[in-house]
């Protein structure tokens, strides 16, 4: 059965698309087909994570408008054979998009991909409730801040009241908590909410920490989905949390600070 | 808090760290959140809120935020809860 699942967070700038496009390729590296949609119209920006941003054609509102055909508006991901993505409408207004039309278009997806991941605008509006209808999953992306655990929480209501699954009296959509930005060290000295009470306050499974790095940026720069990164603990970690949902077992890493060998405390002060 | 306290405080490094601040906040504006989203609230709870207050008022001089009237859902039952931190100068 293919999958939709919505990255979403209500509030802006915790790692949203820097999620989708990383999470997405790792899917595809996985040999799941996967097609990776940016629902954020008016203020595309998946494009530019996965590097494509210059391929863009058509956008899924020329799609809902039946101007062009899905196969046309889809791009082949430079670095996955098996992943494709579906780009926002960048000069259209947000009101374009409609249930009727991404409904059509997730099932036509449905019938050649595994796996379709929505990118969900910030924010409640009709741009994040249109990415999270039809969900049959969802990861939450939560920064350990007080802020953004309060959105997540707003969000998690939203989709236990109004997606698809909530209205229809289906089984619910299945949570999945992304922690990202996340500084094991700020965390031990008592100045960051730790994963654990994220996850009390939230009261959802656990799916991965992302740490706060500075090769997000990186990838960010050169439109090259973070876990494409070598040497990165954000690869290593975006890989961990790919390899959970698709069910393994996996220990979870970068949550408590790193042992400093003595070197490193003689050269690095304390 | 006298200073002897706060210096056995200081010297026993309990001071509160952010995180915690953070979480307890959390706790609290949330379980007022979610109790808001579930069965809405009765329409009579700002009404009485109000009255709650005035008569609050009438005795005693607190202020207004220090009072908090809620209504909590645990399991079979509704608590109203109603809490008032008093002012310094009565307490002693």
């Amino acid at each position: 059965m293919p999958k939709v699942i919505v990255v979403t967070s209500g509030k802006g700038g915790v790692g949203k698309t820097t999620t989708s496009a990383s999470f997405s390729s790792g899917l595809a590296l996985r040999g799941n087909k996967t097609v990776v949609i940016d629902f954020d119209v008016g203020l595309r920006n998946l494009d530019l994570i996965m590097g494509c941003e210059r391929r863009v054609v058509y956008d899924i509102i020329n799609v809902i408008n039946g101007e062009v055909s899905l196969k046309q508006a889809l791009i082949k991901d430079k670095n996955c054979d098996n992943l494709y993505i579906l780009p926002a409408s960048q000069t259209r207004d947000k009101d374009a998009l409609n249930l009727e039309g991404v409904e059509k278009i997730l099932n036509e997806l449905k019938e050649s991909f595994d796996c379709i991941v929505c990118d969900s605008p910030a924010g409640i509006e009709s741009g994040a409730f249109m990415a999270m209808y039809f969900a049959d999953e969802a990861l939450v992306v939560t920064n350990p801040e007080v802020s953004s655990v309060r959105d997540s929480d707003r969000i998690l209501g939203i989709l236990a009241a109004k997606s698809k699954r909530a209205v229809e009296g289906l089984e619910p959509v299945k949570e999945h908590l992304l922690v990202t930005r996340y500084d094991p060290n700020r965390v031990e000295a008592g100045e960051m909410l730790s994963v654990t009470d994220i996850q009390e306050i939230l009261r959802i499974p656990l799916l991965g920490v992302i740490p706060e790095s500075e090769s997000i940026l990186q990838a960010s720069n050169s439109g090259t989905p973070a876990i494409h990164l070598e040497k990165s603990d954000v690869a290593e970690a975006y890989r961990d949390v790919v390899a959970r949902f698709m069910g393994e077992e996996v220990a979870m890493r970068f949550v408590t600070p790193e042992k400093k060998g003595f070197f490193k405390r003689l050269l690095g002060g304390l | 808090m006298s200073m002897i306290s706060g210096l056995l405080e200081y010297l026993r490094g309990n001071e509160k760290k952010t995180a915690s601040i953070a979480k307890e906040r959390l706790q609290i504006i949330l379980a007022h959140e979610r109790a808001g989203r579930g069965a809405a609230t009765p329409d009579y709870m700002p009404a009485l809120r109000e009255e709650l207050l005035a008569v609050i008022a009438k005795y005693i001089h607190v202020d207004r935020d220090l009072i908090k009237v809620q209504l909590e859902k645990h399991g079979e039952y509704d608590v109203l809860e109603v809490n008032i931190t008093l002012p310094e100068s009565i307490r002693n």
